[in-house]
């Protein structure tokens, strides 16, 4: 029987920023070495399934990978506009993290994170 | 500079001009370091530093903050340096910098040695070598054409190690060093080095010191570094903040492409086999970081160019009726204006709607499709003058005030207006039409000058 936890719940840290003008990088931390592993092993954090979330084409995730010395997860998404310029909404890429929180972390039930959390 | 290991560098802020806690920085002084290193540039708040050649805050700012670290300097005689001096670290904002430096010195009667840097790339030299293909694509595949290294307003490299290697290596005694554009590590990483600290761990400390305590829990303020040869410890200047394994090893993979691999002037960082310990409640020690040297020198070059200038409105809606149709409306009063502008309908000019509350912050790829009980407006307007992007952006704000629509309830005005004049001109818009690496054997770049500012020394000025 499986659950499923939206990874704000299970993540410390959810964020976005510029790499250079040209890159926008995601940053999925965890305090937990386990809540990390698990998010890891679920494989829902793959190129494919975050090109969808962010309408973009496979090839313009530049990074997608766990970094077990930091316990995170790095994407890199190409940046398309031109930074600070014309149209510009968001200059630092600091706001672009929203549609991570809710990607849904399949879990034995019942749901770890409301476990841990308490 | 004649410290052995191991060495304390000071980074009191992250960015010069953003304001520090004095009690902390005089305690962390107190306590004994050998260097400070401040970094008063990026690019990341957009092109208009190096366009425009403004500087990211205020004189106000930048002297507020300098003065108290003038007087560590001379108190203490702790060398400082500011790196990517005023924003974007051109010649002009380093000499307007040094000039900073100069009354302030003189106003609280030191005297200081200040040696430069200078970061402007010659056109000729970046064109030449676009020309013999020796400047690589950026991450989009994009080349710059002649006509962006030529038109470039402003046009500077990414010092690395090296200028301020040389600095230390004639063994000059200097109090300030004020450097024009740098790679944000490289004047932490100099020092390191020059003391005989390994490549990876000198390189990784300057990574994690340039933010100052951006790697601490609550981030903020300042940080200091105590560096071995082999290893480096953190503690945040403030004390109820700590360095932890977790918040340091955060911060080394801070908006950079990888979190592994982190490549810079000289080679790459790579942190594959890093170490992070704590040390006690509130300093980690980091070990184990690699530099992986380049075969040859590499700079990245940026430039950035004035590409139109821009006016704008904020207006609110609240009308349910209208929220309920808002793009086909904004269509419409585009194609209105575009009637009564030909420049807005041919491409010369252009407009954007930011609409808050529903998309403002993700345009297109926002995936909430909430109906928002009231939106804001911003009304962005790009044209070749000023003036016509203000009478383009008149006609835009006119037609979302005025613009009948179906179903309409509300007749006498469809935008809720806070500012008055309605809509302002914003001023000059620029872009980066530079940010490319550009191999850089055999150039003698990054120009070194002394100079004394403040008050004249007594015996000079008597002899």
């Amino acid at each position: 029987m499986t659950a499923t936890v939206p990874l704000k719940d299970l993540a410390e840290v959810i964020r976005s920023k510029n790499a250079g003008p040209y890159e926008i990088t995601f940053d999925v931390m965890f305090t937990d070495a386990d809540r990390y592993a698990h998010v890891r092993d679920s494989g829902v954090l793959n190129p494919t399934a975050l090109a969808s979330l962010y309408s973009v084409t496979e090839s313009d995730v530049r990074t997608c990978q766990f970094f077990e010395p930091a316990l995170a997860f790095k994407l890199t998404l190409v940046r398309h506009g031109d930074q600070g310029s014309i149209g510009e909404r968001d200059t630092f890429g600091a706001q672009q993290h929203g549609p991570l929180l809710d990607i849904l972390v399949p879990v034995p039930a019942p749901a770890p994170g409301e476990e841990a959390r308490s | 500079m004649s410290a052995s290991l191991p060495i304390r560098i000071f980074t009191p802020q992250g960015m010069l001009g953003y304001g520090y806690d004095l009690a902390d920085f005089h305690r962390t002084v107190e306590e004994g370091v050998d260097l400070i290193v401040v970094d008063s540039g990026s690019t990341d708040p957009g092109p208009y530093m190096l366009g425009l050649g403004k500087t990211l805050v205020t004189v106000e700012s930048y002297a507020r903050d300098l003065r108290p670290m003038l007087r560590a300097v001379a108190d203490h005689r702790i060398p400082l340096v500011i790196s990517s001096a005023g924003g974007a670290g051109t010649d002009e904002q380093v000499a307007r910098m040094t000039d900073l430096v100069d009354r302030l010195a003189d106003e609280e009667g030191l005297s200081l040695r200040v040696v430069t840097i200078g970061a402007d790339m010659p056109a000729d030299v970046v064109a030449d070598r676009l020309a013999r293909g020796l400047i690589e694509p950026n991450v989009r595949g994009e080349l710059p054409s002649e006509k962006d290294v030529r038109e470039a307003t402003g046009l500077v490299a990414q010092m690395g190690a090296e200028p301020f290697l040389e600095i230390l290596a004639t063994g000059e005694p200097f109090d300030v060093i004020i450097a024009g554009r740098a790679y944000d590590p490289a004047p932490h990483a100099a020092f390191a080095l020059h003391h005989g600290v390994e490549p990876g761990i000198a390189w990784h400390m300057g990574k994690i010191l340039e933010c100052g305590g951006a790697c601490a829990e609550p981030k903020g303020g300042g940080v200091v570094a105590t560096v071995y040869r082999d290893r480096f410890e953190l503690s945040p200047s403030g004390p109820a903040q700590r360095c932890t394994p977790l918040s340091v090893a955060a911060h080394t993979l801070y908006e950079k492409s990888r979190p592994d691999l982190l490549p810079g002037p000289g080679g790459v960082l790579d942190v594959r086999a890093c170490v992070y310990e704590a040390v006690d409640e509130r300093t980690v020690r980091v070990r184990g970081s690699r530099f992986l040297p380049s075969d040859h020198p590499v700079l990245k070059v940026e430039g950035a160019a004035v590409v139109g200038h821009r006016a704008a409105f904020i207006g609110g809606i609240h009308d349910p009726v209208l929220i309920a149709q808002l793009d086909t409306f904004l269509e419409r009063v585009e194609r209105q204006a575009g009637q009564l502008h030909p420049e807005l309908a041919g491409g010369t000019a252009s407009l954007a709607f930011h609409v808050y509350g529903r998309n403002g912050v993700m345009g297109p790829l926002e995936p909430s499709t909430a109906v928002p009980h009231e939106v804001g407006i911003l009304g962005e307007v790009t044209a070749e003058s000023p003036e016509l992007a203000l009478a383009i952006c008149t006609t835009v704000r006119i037609g979302c005030l005025h613009l009948s629509y179906p179903g309409q309830m509300a007749t006498a005005g469809n935008m809720a207006l806070p500012l008055n004049p309605m809509e302002s001109p914003i001023g000059p818009v620029c872009a980066f039409t530079l940010y490319h690496l550009m191999d850089a054997r055999d150039l003698d770049l990054f120009p070194v000058a002394h100079r004394q500012v403040g008050r004249i020394p007594a015996e000079e000025a008597t002899r």
